[in-house]
């Protein structure tokens, strides 16, 4: 089988859809069959949004068998932590962390634990033998001033990184494909950021 | 995404997600009127059609509840429009009403009746309804696609099957379908009617007896012919049809797709028959399918409804047969999944997986993961309205819930939701306690839940005369399901303005004597407000009148206005939490007991400034 299956994870608002519409797009651009599947409504009210990938030559389920995660994106270390059971060691799972925490409300209402990155790195151990972790939205920050286009910077150091299978040119076109056009200079500005973090 | 779904460039290919491609299908089938109440999975439908409808030249319109979005609906079909309602699982309950005598009077043309259904409840709250019950209940033909692309197919054959036999067509979508996005090979756009008469017949149209027992008749020879169809129909097919084994398999909507995975990861060829047309099935088809077998697998999402026609098929042609399905072998509530039947096919077949699912989702479950609760935005009205209900209330006092974004109170700081269940409830059951109990009890209703259900019940309380208090809480959308425009806001859903209708001015129009208008924000006012009224032995009403925060900070940007800052001013600070532990806004935090507020997610309602009882929390800018 040569199916890529990607996770993006995060929280409602740090663009998890989009990154994944992204992704998708730039499959399509490399005639490429692709699913994404994606939640809504309630699950959305900053609550936890993972969002499977799928691309390859014919694509079934839109969903990513539990351990068989190429790649798994956290926009959010504990969301990446939430989803870890899509990967595995056996798989070969690679989880690429953006380092930005956002507490989620339990941890004051609920007297629930909020764990150090590195409590989730080595928590991630049994999933992978390869986490990755970036400040991913301290960088953008830094350049554009907000947080927003962390996602595609992110896409730019997976892209650099070679993480997923397609080409540069074709993740450009899926960035042009799904981003409104007056965020489009910026994104690509953010992507180029990200892609040089990556070589 | 609303300018893809738009371009006529036959055999092209996009990515839609499966709500946006029942969209084109009823684009390239001519549709002239569409119309929903937002409930998701099936909103984006809804909100497709709000997207493009001007561009396009077709009616489209968001009804006040899903009853009346089909009777418009079926209005359209009937004068020689073609027409397509959309809704999710419960809003079929509501439309139930209308939709079973619509199959007996029939349409003119094709009309579409798209529902969504919530398998694991990811969306939407109430129960794991089933909607295919419905298609045998109402007679009324039923097309289950698997992905985007049979969205849009399916879409269309359900237009032509319509016209054909003149019966509303049922599309049932479930969450992962609705939600998924994938390639659609693009067809032409067709332009349809958008105007049409109505003409008049002394029988066909007036469902009265002694006819109507002839039009149930009908309507089951008219079944019959759709069966025979269903034989043949492209959409009913084999995967692996000349495999010989002991054990087939028969799949609908998405969990087809994991049937074919699972195959893929065990390495087997099984014969799987597919079936896209599942009411009515063709019952020939499966007895020669199933003829030959030993056991046969029954994949379909929530309950055993194939399979138990299936069993009934089998004691004609194999009474020996063993059937698995949702009656006990895969599981009889949530979604299916991939590793659900992967272990069951493993379970019947003694096949080993290259890996193992339970032992690798038990080292997960051993990670204590901190939740993450679904929650009120920052800014949102709804909290400081249950904030200030809160702090006029007692431990005493029971919360009657109901459906929209205050659902979010369920959870702490606030558990203002006792019972949740259906639209408009909360005002319904508030009667019955209050009849029976003088207990203090509290409803909660949103703008669109009011107008969708909520009217009849608040009648029926002045009515007969229970004391209850209401709160409506009016936040000028229809926000849990994006944003969609209610009767309050005066803009409709192809963006026409429109008269805009005050809940107060209905409230005393239902004969309610005692009511009064807050602002949400004004947490004093409320509390005040919610003291003196739960003391009255009549009806009571308040309207919690705020925007949603989201389409305000929207609203500011666009304007170029400044959304201010606070900050906490530690020299005043006293710790006492109650910004955080009472108004639970997620923009506020606490690290070594020091309170501090993220610039990032404050939106500047200002609320924790009024609640401060040091008054320590200042405005930056």
């Amino acid at each position: 089988m040569t199916e890529s299956d990607i996770i993006v994870t995060g929280i409602g608002g740090q663009g998890v859809l989009t990154l994944a519409n992204v992704i998708a797009w730039s499959a399509l651009r490399e005639g490429l069959d692709v699913k994404t599947s994606e939640l809504h409504g309630l699950a959305q009210r900053s609550g936890t949004i993972p969002c499977h990938v799928r691309f390859g030559e014919k694509i079934y389920s839109p969903l990513v068998l539990e351990g068989k995660a190429n790649l798994i994106i956290g926009l959010e270390p504990l969301e990446a932590l939430r989803a870890c059971y899509y990967g595995s060691r056996e798989n070969k799972t690679i989880f690429l962390i953006n380092s930005y925490e956002v507490i989620p409300l339990s941890i004051f209402v609920a007297k629930e634990k909020y764990p150090s990155l590195n409590h989730i790195i080595n928590a991630l151990k049994s999933f992978s033998a390869n986490v990755i972790t970036l400040d991913a939205s301290e960088k953008v920050k830094n350049t554009t001033g907000g947080i927003i286009s962390t996602n595609i910077y992110i896409l730019g150091y997976a892209s650099a990184k070679k993480l997923i299978p397609l080409k540069k040119q074709s993740i450009l076109k899926g960035i042009k494909e799904v981003i409104p056009e007056r965020y489009l200079e910026l994104n690509k500005k953010v992507f180029d950021l990200g892609f040089k973090a990556g070589q | 995404m609303s300018e893809k779904i738009l371009l006529n460039e036959n055999g092209m290919k996009i990515i839609l997600l499966g709500n946006e491609a029942i969209v084109r299908g009823a684009l390239e089938s001519g549709v002239g009127f569409a119309s929903t109440f937002p409930g998701t999975p099936a909103s984006e439908i809804g909100d497709t059609f709000a997207k493009v409808a001007n561009k396009v030249g077709i009616y489209f319109e968001y009804s006040t509840n899903e009853k009346v979005a089909l009777e418009g609906a079926a209005g359209a079909a009937l004068s020689g429009v073609r027409s397509i309602v959309s809704f999710k699982q419960y809003g079929l309950n509501v439309s139930s009403e209308s939709a079973f005598p619509l199959a007996y009077v029939g349409v003119r043309v094709g009309m579409v009746i798209a529902v969504a259904d919530d398998p694991s409840c990811w969306s939407s709250a109430q129960s794991e309804q089933d909607s295919r019950y419905y298609a045998h209940l109402g007679h009324i033909p039923m097309l289950e696609p698997a992905d985007s692309q049979e969205c849009k197919d399916f879409t269309k054959i359900a237009f032509d099957l319509s016209e054909k036999f003149n019966l509303p067509v049922f599309l049932r979508l479930t969450t992962r379908v609705s939600h998924t996005r994938g390639v659609v090979t693009l067809g032409r756009i067709v332009k349809g009617r958008t105007k049409g008469k109505f003409l008049k017949d002394s029988i066909k149209f007036r469902n009265f007896p002694p006819h109507i027992i002839e039009t149930h008749k009908e309507l089951h020879r008219k079944l019959e012919s759709i069966r025979q169809i269903s034989e043949e129909i492209e959409m009913n097919f084999f995967v692996n049809e000349d495999v010989k084994n002991d054990l087939g398999i028969i799949a609908s909507g998405v969990s087809f797709n994991y049937v074919m995975d699972a195959l893929d990861h065990l390495k087997m060829n099984l014969p799987v028959l597919k079936l896209g047309l599942t009411y009515p099935i063709p019952e020939e088809k499966i007895r020669n399918f199933i003829k030959n077998l030993k056991s046969i697998l029954v994949v379909e999402e929530i309950e055993p409804i194939l399979e138990k026609s299936i069993n009934s098929l089998a004691k004609d042609v194999n009474p020996e047969l063993r059937v698995f399905g949702r009656s006990g072998y895969l599981s009889t509530a949530g979604e299916l999944t991939e590793e659900a039947i992967l272990l069951t096919i493993s379970k019947i077949t003694g096949k080993k997986l290259d890996h193992d699912l339970i032992a690798h989702k038990e080292d997960y479950n051993k990670l204590k993961i901190a939740r993450r609760f679904p929650l009120m935005c920052p800014g949102c009205p709804h909290r400081a309205t249950f904030f200030a209900t809160k702090s006029a209330t007692g431990e005493d006092t029971t919360f009657i819930g109901d459906i929209g974004c205050y659902i979010l109170g369920i959870f702490p700081p606030f558990e203002t939701q006792d019972i949740i269940f259906s639209m408009g409830a909360s005002e319904g059951l508030i009667h019955g306690i209050k009849k029976v109990s003088d207990q203090k009890v509290i409803a909660f209703i949103g703008d669109g839940t009011f107008f969708h259900a909520g009217i009849p019940a608040l009648i029926n309380i002045v009515f007969n005369k229970s004391n209850p208090l209401i709160i409506i809480l009016d936040n000028r959308t229809t926000a849990m399901t994006g944003h969609q425009p209610n009767p309050t806001v005066g803009v409709t859903g192809m963006g026409d303005q429109t008269k805009a209708i005050a809940i107060e001015d209905i409230v005393k129009a239902c004969g309610v004597e005692n009511f009064k208008v807050v602002d949400s924000f004004n947490v004093k006012e409320m509390e005040k407000t919610v003291g003196e009224f739960l003391q009255n032995d009549k009806v009571s009403v308040i309207v919690a009148k705020r925007e949603c925060q989201l389409l305000a900070v929207r609203r500011k940007r666009r304007e170029g206005k400044a959304i201010p800052k606070f900050r906490i001013d530690q020299s005043r600070c006293n710790g006492c939490g109650i910004c955080l532990y009472q108004l639970g806004c997620p923009a506020i935090s606490v690290e070594n007991g020091i309170f501090d507020i993220n610039e990032d997610l404050c939106t500047g309602c200002a609320v924790c400034v009024r609640i401060c009882p040091k008054r320590a929390i200042k405005v930056v800018r």
